[in-house]
């Protein structure tokens, strides 16, 4: 990946130009002055500017991520803002949320400020998520009004679920009087229990300690139940279970609720079995979990039960991750291998059109977000990704420029490549 | 002479294979009974018995194999939790073979820790017990055990007693018995039965009464006293009087059932004493047998020559 700062003046030329706001699908170019959108369609000259081939690339918004670990503060050793933020230019994302979960976790307005600032001079636009409880220890709720003051999206302890009930609540109350939403990770502790792999047939071949189903949907539906009560906004993160879809399903068709779900790429690519190798890679929290769910997950997407796709990118060293696999931690790196993995599955597979995955990667995350959704607009900042959207390609190590390599789409064909991500005055140009 | 280089577990395992190990085992068994109990088969091979988890039986079984086929052995034991502290899994098992040896007989508390293990160093690969997954050469020499009192495994009707949640015994005594063509039933209590487990091809029964009327052999697991704490089951007296082989179960029954146990026993929590002492228990056979099975994988796996 190579990344140069943007020429003053550029044409995108020749590309099948997608805009998810306006649902349209046309050839044309996309002319970007000093950064902004200058005009959109038919575009002759200007003298001087750098033309940039996108003949057979589809060009649409760039690409947004509710859920990314970034590790910094603390560890930074598995990642970094800097190292985050070239996975995400690889993987045609311009906008990420970056989850709370550091070391000390932001759970204060000055560990939020820290982010931020920090984030200003890198070409993707980062947001903080706060914590929704003080040291997301589960039992107090944190100072919401002041981090969203300094910039944080949302609230969540993602990694720790709120157990307790009571708290959850009253961090639903409070978020909803600042507007904000809150994101919990929905796995009951006492039922998922030693769980390091999803229940059932593989577990029991394997002997690893099963997490069933239902701990994830005995919480979806907890908290489904407080947000109704509370009338306040919530958003399920990495739903993986087919049970957890019902609910959520079930909430939509029947309430007023503010609910909004994501499900992450490597739900929908992989199944329990593929644990038959004790892949490290491979032990997530959610877990990996079964057929049904996956298909599951999928119908989702199709009825608008799940809206939107996230990485849920989780750095870990190699040194974890060689560990046995009761050592080694949960998670995986998910951005750079996304587009191909979800246009792969979603595409190839299950039939979805181009447009409803890329609106999943655009237009949905930013909706539920409240950021910009009108990119294509004259004068808005460019966030754009051109895309070769049919490339058969295999995802190796110099795909990954994460600091970390914890993946298991190592060795895996995928489906469609980013090729420029223009973000911040910059272009980052893959291979 | 075996398809696979390791002997990681009985699942997917070729049933030939297994048969020629438990065939190979009984001329080990022979050379056993004599009075020089050696033979020069692994003469200049060196097997690391690598435990990361204590162990007497099976190791001091294993260690007994080795020497008696003139294999150099040494032993490594090093707590799980050391590794936790300090040097990594890979880099103990990258050391060991630097020294230059032939094969690892590991146990391990963490399953596919062995599967692991062959992706770290070029040795062959002997699984001695991972975690909750398998113990394949116990349940060779249960199968060996079955065969010699029996004459063939096919078609024998075998129960599984116990914790079989927990248990590496009871996994890779259904994937081999399954694969040589027995039929097994599980019994113990529903919290310490796995989900799904009917998919591996046994039958589940909570009835022990009727598991034994039923059975021609038993292999009766042991219940861990730690597994109680946690509330997987109520109490030890309960337990025994739901799933202990009692004399007076027995006597009711009013047939003979062969009685099996990998050990250490819990005499008088799921085996009587006088059961495990009286002429239906083949416990001691299966120890012996569990010499010569171990000879006989090392001998197969290494190319010895008879």
């Amino acid at each position: 990946m190579k990344i140069r700062t943007q020429a003053k003046q550029i044409v995108l030329k020749g590309g099948t130009i997608f805009d998810p706001f306006r649902r349209t699908l046309e050839t044309g170019d996309v002319f970007i002055q000093e950064g902004k959108i200058k005009a959109v369609g038919k575009i002759t000259g200007p003298e001087g500017a750098e033309i940039i081939d996108c003949t057979g690339l589809i060009v649409t918004h760039g690409f947004c991520d509710l859920h990314v670990h970034f590790r910094e503060p603390g560890r930074e050793d598995k990642e970094t803002l800097k190292t985050g933020t070239n996975a995400a230019l690889a993987g045609g994302f311009t906008r990420v949320c970056v989850m709370p979960n550091t070391d000390p976790p932001m759970d204060s307005p000055e560990a939020i400020r820290f982010v931020v600032e920090k984030a200003a001079e890198l070409p993707v636009h980062i947001h903080p998520i706060g914590a929704m409880t003080k040291g997301q220890r589960g039992n107090e709720i944190s100072e919401m009004g002041a981090m969203k003051s300094e910039g944080a999206v949302a609230f969540s302890d993602d990694g720790f679920p709120v157990a307790n009930g009571q708290v959850m609540r009253l961090a639903l109350e409070y978020s909803r009087m600042i507007g904000m939403p809150v994101i919990n990770h929905a796995e009951d502790p006492l039922i998922r229990n030693e769980g390091v792999m999803n229940e059932g047939i593989v577990s029991t071949r394997l002997g690893l300690p099963g997490n069933p189903d239902v701990a994830e949907s005995v919480m979806v539906l907890r908290d489904l139940e407080l947000a109704q009560m509370t009338n306040a906004r919530i958003h399920v993160p990495h739903v993986s279970t087919a049970r957890a879809v019902d609910h959520i399903r079930r909430f939509k068709n029947n309430t007023q609720l503010a609910l909004t779900a994501e499900v992450t790429p490597h739900h929908l690519y992989f199944i329990d079995e593929a644990l038959m190798t004790f892949n490290t890679n491979l032990k997530v929290a959610p877990p990996i979990r079964s057929e049904k769910d996956r298909v599951a997950l999928i119908e989702g997407l199709k009825d608008g039960t799940i809206d939107c796709i996230a990485t849920d990118h989780a750095p870990h060293t190699i040194e974890e991750k060689e560990a046995t696999f009761d050592l080694a931690p949960f998670g995986l790196i998910g951005l750079e291998s996304c587009f191909g993995a979800v246009n792969k599955i979603l595409g190839r597979q299950s039939g979805l059109s181009l447009e409803t995955i890329l609106t999943l990667l655009t237009l949905q995350p930013r909706k539920i977000m409240g950021f910009e959704v009108d990119l294509f607009a004259e004068n808005c900042e460019a966030e754009l990704v051109a895309l070769a959207a049919d490339e058969e390609w295999v995802f190796g190590e110099n795909d990954i420029f994460s600091r970390s390599r914890n993946t298991p789409f190592l060795g895996e064909t995928l489906i469609g490549k980013p090729r420029y991500t223009i973000t911040k005055g910059i272009v980052a140009e893959s291979g | 002479m075996l398809q696979q280089k390791h002997l990681l577990g009985l699942e997917d395992y070729p049933a030939e294979d297994i048969q020629t190990i438990i065939d190979t085992a009984f001329e080990f068994r022979a050379v056993l009974e004599r009075p020089i109990k050696k033979v020069p088969s692994l003469q200049g091979k060196t097997v690391v018995n690598l435990f990361f988890e204590n162990s007497t039986r099976t190791r001091i079984s294993f260690e007994l194999a080795q020497k008696r086929l003139s294999a150099d052995t040494v032993n490594f034991s090093a707590s799980s939790s050391s590794l936790k502290k300090g040097e990594s899994f890979k880099d103990t098992a990258q050391n060991i073979e630097a020294m230059k040896i032939d094969a690892i007989v590991m146990r391990h508390p963490t399953p596919g820790s062995p599967l692991q293990l062959t992706k770290y160093v070029d040795a062959v690969v002997i699984n001695a017990g991972d975690g909750t997954h398998e113990h394949p050469t116990q349940a060779i020499l249960d199968m060996m055990s079955l065969q010699e009192r029996f004459g063939k495994v096919a078609g024998l009707k075998v129960g599984i007693i116990g914790d079989i949640a927990h248990s590496r015994v009871a996994r890779s005594n259904i994937f081999g018995l399954t694969s040589l063509g027995a039929e097994i039933t599980v019994c113990g209590p529903a919290t310490l039965i796995p989900p799904e487990i009917e998919r591996l091809g046994v039958t589940v029964s909570y009835d022990l009464d009727a598991v034994l009327d039923w059975a021609d052999a038993v292999n009766v697991l042991r219940i861990q006293r730690e597994r109680m704490g946690v509330g997987l089951f109520p109490s030890v007296r309960e337990y025994r009087s739901l799933f202990g082989i009692t004399v007076e179960r027995l006597e009711r029954i009013g047939k003979e059932v062969v009685i099996m146990h990998p050990g250490p026993m819990n005499r008088g929590v799921e085996i009587d004493s006088t059961v495990a002492d009286g002429d239906q228990a083949i416990i001691l056979d299966q120890v012996l047998n569990g010499v010569a099975s171990r000879m006989a994988v090392l001998f197969l796996l290494l190319g010895g020559k008879i």
